[in-house]
């Protein structure tokens, strides 16, 4: 048992951290503030930036122009560029969507779209949940029907991340409404400018618009653009979900908040002496830190498993439940050590920590909603972990 | 980056586990809480035979030379069996006291015996303050005429000192240092004159006295350390006991929710088992999210004391945050249970009187985290 990384690893993270300091600096974010791109959390000129790098298909095998980097070392990268808070879909587009297509796509369809993903040009949205298909994600609605050399899609999508700025939807459909739910699903890759998509942009409570609605509405899908076989999506859904719960990059951002809290506690006096000295501000403090380690520890326990090769069970669950959770409790604790002043917007001179704390409250909403919500988590928990029965 | 065991510890954990099934099942832990003894001599001595006792020891003191995490791996064992033994009084605080503290001829006497099992030893530090820190030690050490000291004051809460053939008394010699400068360490026969054993009882069942000193005569020889040397020592065993406790009641943790479990399974209410409800499913979940987060957090500490970093503030977290989970698990164990949980003929129980102790021994969740608020400099 080791807690530490090798010496290659260390310099892997220097070598991104470096990179981030002189590439994604105060002026980079600014630019990117003003045109837009924190709304919907990516910047198009730093994701090229990454992609000049090769930052972009780092865990993608060598032969599709990855440099097969294990899952530890994703989960360095990904927790630098949540750390500086860099704005880019590349782990949407080249570590869920990328991978998936490595694993299971067929050589055209490797060709024709790795590439792509790996410069930057290309960007994916992944079509699962609908207004009727939520948690209960196998009941989702939208119809995929056979003609010809083709499928015709009909039905409703929504929350789609980064609908509204990608070129492809990573689409779920229902091929076989006859079969059992989880075996008549279908996974296609298809492109957003095909007649009869229409793509309404959905604004969330901090103020973005990352995720969008997408009605299909008798859109022609060529057969081809089938991933992992007909009536094969839901494990390549599971699959790609696994992944998206041990996010490493998000915690590494809250991380950081709590970091700048703690610092905020020590500089700011409150009735003459500084927060931090406060007995309770410092048992919360603690608790938070103790559980943001707990959370790291457990992250990195599926990710070594995932290196192994080995299925991570509930762990991944566990990981994400305690991750969602934690995020918010490190926001609402600062909203509160801030005082009557952290509910005023970060664009006021009067606001305190810049309001990252109240955008913080706001934007920290989806996590313990998007990707399997705590209470699914819960629940995979008892089931599958302890075999314990539906009710 | 490593998050198996390797196969040696992996085969101790399995002995281990199969040693408590076999020898120790919940049965003899109820018998051993009616018994004045609490703990079985008998499979003391196979713990011994076993090399159990000595896993992190030098070879030289007839030890493995193991590291602190194959302790962690016993300890979470007998914290799942609640096994009683000397082994954390003996082994854990008197055994690392000594090897820190200790010069070759008290190591050489007293080592190779306690890891034998034939020798026990205990740390003698807890007050009637109730205090882990410096500043709770009233017991005072008076420079004696003819060299050595007298010993004056009153241990409580002393784990196995009833049974013990060596205590290590931790007290104030006289000096005019800070109150983390005068305090010395001093082996004391518990047959001398002047020490009386008192067993009190406590929430848990677990065999621990108070141990009363007055005017008690330690030779010179008997010092153990520098006088006024003795806190920094106490700090640092004080850490590996932490860690070593924090993954006993992680195994004690789990193995309270696996009960419950079983329970909820074979339970049967309005026509099914009751662990079908979402209202058992998800605080269970909870719990067992947490109890994976204070494992690991046991083990990072075990692992940090083992590389020979600085671990307190890894060994306060994890103590601080092990204390609230096997308290709620064990809350949560006996609701879950129903009239049988509070039953004392059923075994669940157990585990909830034990995780109240375990939360207040060491120091509960609000002293550790304080501890680590200064560790980490804030």
């Amino acid at each position: 048992m080791r807690f530490n990384f090798t010496e290659e690893q260390d310099a892997l993270r220097r070598e991104i951290k470096d990179f981030l300091e002189k590439e994604w600096g105060e002026e980079a974010r600014r630019r990117a503030e003003e045109a837009g791109d924190m709304a919907s959390d990516h910047s198009p000129s730093f994701h090229q930036k990454l992609a000049r790098r090769k930052l972009l298909a780092l865990n993608w095998p060598k032969e599709y122009g990855g440099r097969g980097w294990t899952p530890i070392e994703m989960a360095i990268f990904n927790e630098e560029l949540g750390y500086y808070g860099v704005l880019s879909n590349c782990y949407r587009n080249t570590m869920i969507i990328g991978s998936a297509i490595c694993h299971f796509g067929t050589d055209e369809q490797k060709k024709k779209y790795l590439p792509d993903l790996a410069a930057g040009r290309k960007l994916f949205c992944i079509g699962y949940t609908e207004p009727n298909a939520g948690s209960d994600l196998a009941s989702l609605e939208t119809t995929a029907a056979e003609d010809g050399d083709e499928y015709v899609v009909n039905g409703v999508k929504v929350f789609n991340t980064g609908g509204h700025i990608a070129d492809y939807c990573w689409l779920a459909t229902r091929t076989d409404p006859d079969a059992p739910k989880h075996k008549g699903i279908t996974v296609f890759m298809v492109d957003l400018k095909s007649p009869g998509i229409s793509i309404r942009p959905l604004y969330n409570v901090a103020d973005g618009h990352g995720q969008s609605e997408l009605v299909f509405q008798d859109v022609r899908v060529p057969k081809e653009n089938i991933v992992g076989g007909r009536n094969r999506g839901w494990y390549l859904i599971a699959k790609a979900l696994d992944i998206e719960r041990i996010n490493t990059g998000v915690r590494a951002r809250h991380q950081r908040v709590l970091e700048e809290l703690v610092e905020y506690c020590k500089e700011t006096k409150r009735n003459g002496i500084p927060l931090i000295k406060d007995p309770l501000v410092r048992q919360q403090i603690v608790q938070l830190c103790t559980e943001a380690k707990a959370a790291r520890l457990i992250a990195y326990k599926v990710i070594y498993q995932q290196s192994k090769g080995e299925i991570p069970d509930v762990s991944a669950s566990m990981a994400k439940l305690s991750g969602g959770e934690l995020s918010q409790k490190i926001a609402y604790l600062g909203m509160q050590l801030l005082g009557l002043r952290s509910i005023i917007h970060g664009s006021s001179k009067w606001s305190a920590m810049e309001g990252k704390l109240e955008y913080m409250v706001r934007e920290t909403i989806p996590h313990t909603v998007g990707a399997g919500t705590s209470e699914i988590q819960r629940t995979v928990i008892a089931g599958r972990g302890f075999g314990l029965p539906r009710g | 980056m490593d998050y198996g065991f390797s196969e040696a510890q992996e085969l101790l954990r399995a002995s281990v586990k199969e040693f408590m099934v076999n020898e120790a099942p919940l049965a003899h832990v109820r018998e051993m809480e009616e018994n004045s003894t609490g703990f079985a001599p008998g499979l003391w001595r196979k713990l011994a035979q076993l090399d159990w006792i000595g896993l992190d020891y030098p070879e030289k003191y007839a030890g493995l030379d193991g590291s602190f995490l194959d302790v962690a791996v016993v300890m979470e064992e007998m914290g799942r069996a609640l096994f009683p033994s000397p082994y954390f009084a003996s082994a854990i605080l008197g055994g690392h006291t000594v090897l820190a503290a200790g010069n070759d001829n008290q190591k050489e006497d007293l080592l190779p015996k306690v890891v034998r099992g034939e020798t026990i030893l205990t740390l003698a530090l807890t007050e009637p303050s109730g205090s882990y820190e410096a500043s709770g030690v009233e017991t005072t050490a008076t420079a004696a005429s003819g060299g050595g000291h007298v010993l004056n004051g009153t241990k409580l809460l002393v784990p196995f000192a009833h049974v013990a053939d060596r205590l290590i008394v931790v007290a104030r010699s006289d000096g005019q240092g800070t109150a983390e400068t005068s305090i010395s360490l001093f082996l004391v026969d518990p047959k001398a004159a002047g020490v009386t054993i008192t067993p009190l009882r406590i929430i848990s069942g677990e065999k621990q006295s108070e141990v009363g000193l007055q005017n008690v005569k330690v030779a010179a020889a008997d010092l153990l350390g520098t006088l006024g040397g003795g806190w920094p020592v106490v700090g640092d065993v004080l850490d590996k006991a932490k860690v070593a406790m924090s993954a006993e009641m992680v195994g004690g943790s789990q193995a309270a929710l696996e009960m419950t479990l079983n329970y909820v399974k074979n339970r049967i209410q309005f026509g099914g088992p009751i662990g079908r409800f979402q209202a058992i499913q998800h605080r269970l979940a909870d719990l067992a999210t947490d109890i994976e987060s204070a494992r690991w957090l046991a083990y990072e500490a075990a692992w940090e004391i083992s590389e020979g970093q600085p671990a307190s503030a890894a060994a306060s977290m994890a103590k601080a945050f092990i204390s609230d989970v096997y308290v709620r698990m064990g809350r949560a164990a006996v609701q879950f249970h129903g009239g049988y949980g509070y039953m004392k003929e059923f075994d669940v129980q157990f585990y909830f009187r034990r995780a109240k102790a375990s939360e207040a021994i060491l120091g509960d969740q609000y002293a550790n985290r304080e501890l680590a608020a200064q560790q980490m400099g804030l």
